[in-house]
């Protein structure tokens, strides 16, 4: 198991959501993925990708105007 | 998402593609403005996308996308849309991919009669025969009103069940969207792009003009979504926050721009794009003082941020409204 950070900083909508979806399909399935963003969309957008591509959302966390999903590679 | 639903009705799987050109409304503002804050923030097609069941691939554009704003070989629509390259352009694209990704043909939710410059019969056949895709490019909802394409003659769908939807009213699919069970049917189709929009579209013209270039980097197209747009001399452009949100946005932009601020007042955080010389800052940082809290001052102090950190501030008087002339305004 690996485990991948993605600096998606700056980046708005769904420009985060391609940047995720671009490098999991780079990845292997159990590998976790954590993504650091500034838009807070993200924390709508990248749970519902997951959802439909069969990804596991681990941990949400906002901090102070930075967002944070963590994610687990799942088979699709 | 009805198009979509009504192939997967005949138990054909289908998924999504989504291009993303820049220019897309979807997210963005919202995700800048603060007063948009309690607004959901959803993805348009990702929720459609996961109302049907299906995946959704979001394909990044934005180069490619350059040469269809740039190059429209049929031209604008109203604004600075390119709808109909635009739509040769996205499926051809989605030609492309079904062959990579294994997929037999393309559909999309255009209507014949929709759309004034791009969604007329007369467009729907340049469409198929310019991106490439023949007649692999089904359209479900007025398939009837056109010939048949290879997935109907072949079979793969039962053109029977496919519609015959025409014109600008949008109750047809209102009625269908009911028949799915569809209740928050909220298909925008039009509206979800800056292109469009008469305002963007004169930045964007704007922009251009001053830099005596028709190109864009992303980052450009960003900015222009974003603040109180004023140029009060050809060479320089000043990009005013319109409240907190955007300007922590365009705080993200430090670095490339030269920035104001007021010091002695609160105020909005201000980028100057262009070259300013040291007079003109004079100026700008007038007009900066005059969207702060110290509008009515004698005199505000303003902070000047140069791009390599260095700093210098400046005792100004806040410009009056009517020495604004209104042509500054973009
Ligand atoms: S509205 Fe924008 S995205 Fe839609 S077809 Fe026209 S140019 Fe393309």
């Amino acid at each position: 198991m690996k485990r991948e950070i993605l600096n998606a900083r700056r980046l708005l909508c769904p420009l985060p959501v391609i940047r995720t979806q671009d490098k999991v399909k780079q990845m292997q399935v159990g590998d976790q993925l954590e993504v650091i963003c500034t838009d807070p969309g993200v924390m709508q957008d990248i749970p519902t990708w997951c959802r439909i591509n069969g990804h596991k959302v681990l941990e949400l966390l906002s901090g102070d105007h930075e967002y944070t999903v963590v994610l687990e590679v799942g088979g699709g | 998402m009805l198009a979509a639903k009504t192939i997967q009705e005949q138990g054909i799987h289908v998924e999504g593609i989504n291009f993303f050109t820049g220019f897309c409304v979807e997210g963005h503002t919202h995700a800048i403005r603060e007063k948009d804050k309690a607004k959901p923030k959803r993805n348009n097609s990702l929720w459609v996308a996961e109302q049907l069941g299906i995946k959704l691939h979001i394909v990044d554009v934005i180069e490619e996308y350059k040469n269809v704003l740039l190059n429209p070989k049929h031209g604008y629509g109203q604004h600075m849309n390119p709808c109909l390259d635009c739509k040769i352009f996205m499926v051809n694209k989605a030609r492309q991919w079904i062959a990579e990704n294994g997929f037999d043909f393309i559909i999309t939710g255009e209507v014949i009669g929709q759309r004034p410059m791009s969604q007329r019969k007369a467009t729907m056949p340049i469409v198929s025969k310019e991106s490439g895709a023949g007649d692999l490019l089904l359209r479900p909802l007025c398939a009837k009103n056109l010939p048949a394409t290879l997935p109907e003659r072949e079979g793969w769908v039962d053109r029977e069940k496919l519609h015959d939807i025409t014109g600008r009213s949008r109750k047809p699919q209102m009625a269908m969207a009911k028949a799915f069970g569809i209740d928050d049917y909220s298909q925008p189709a039009g509206g979800c792009c800056f292109l469009t929009d008469k305002n963007y579209s004169a930045k964007l013209v704007d922009l251009w003009q001053a830099r005596n270039s028709r190109d864009y980097e992303l980052d450009d197209v960003m900015l222009l979504k974003v603040g109180r747009h004023i140029r009060p001399q050809a060479h320089y452009k000043m990009i005013i926050a319109r409240e907190e949100g955007e300007g922590r946005f365009l705080q993200g932009y430090m670095k490339e721009y030269v920035s104001m601020s007021s010091v002695s007042h609160i105020g909005p955080l201000v980028l100057i794009d262009g070259a300013p010389s040291a007079e003109d800052l004079y100026l700008a940082a007038s007009i900066t003082a005059r969207y702060g809290q110290g509008r009515d001052a004698e005199q505000v102090e303003i902070n000047v941020a140069y791009q390599d950190g260095s700093e210098r501030t400046l005792h100004v008087k806040p410009i009056l409204e009517q020495d604004m002339p209104k042509a500054w305004f973009i």
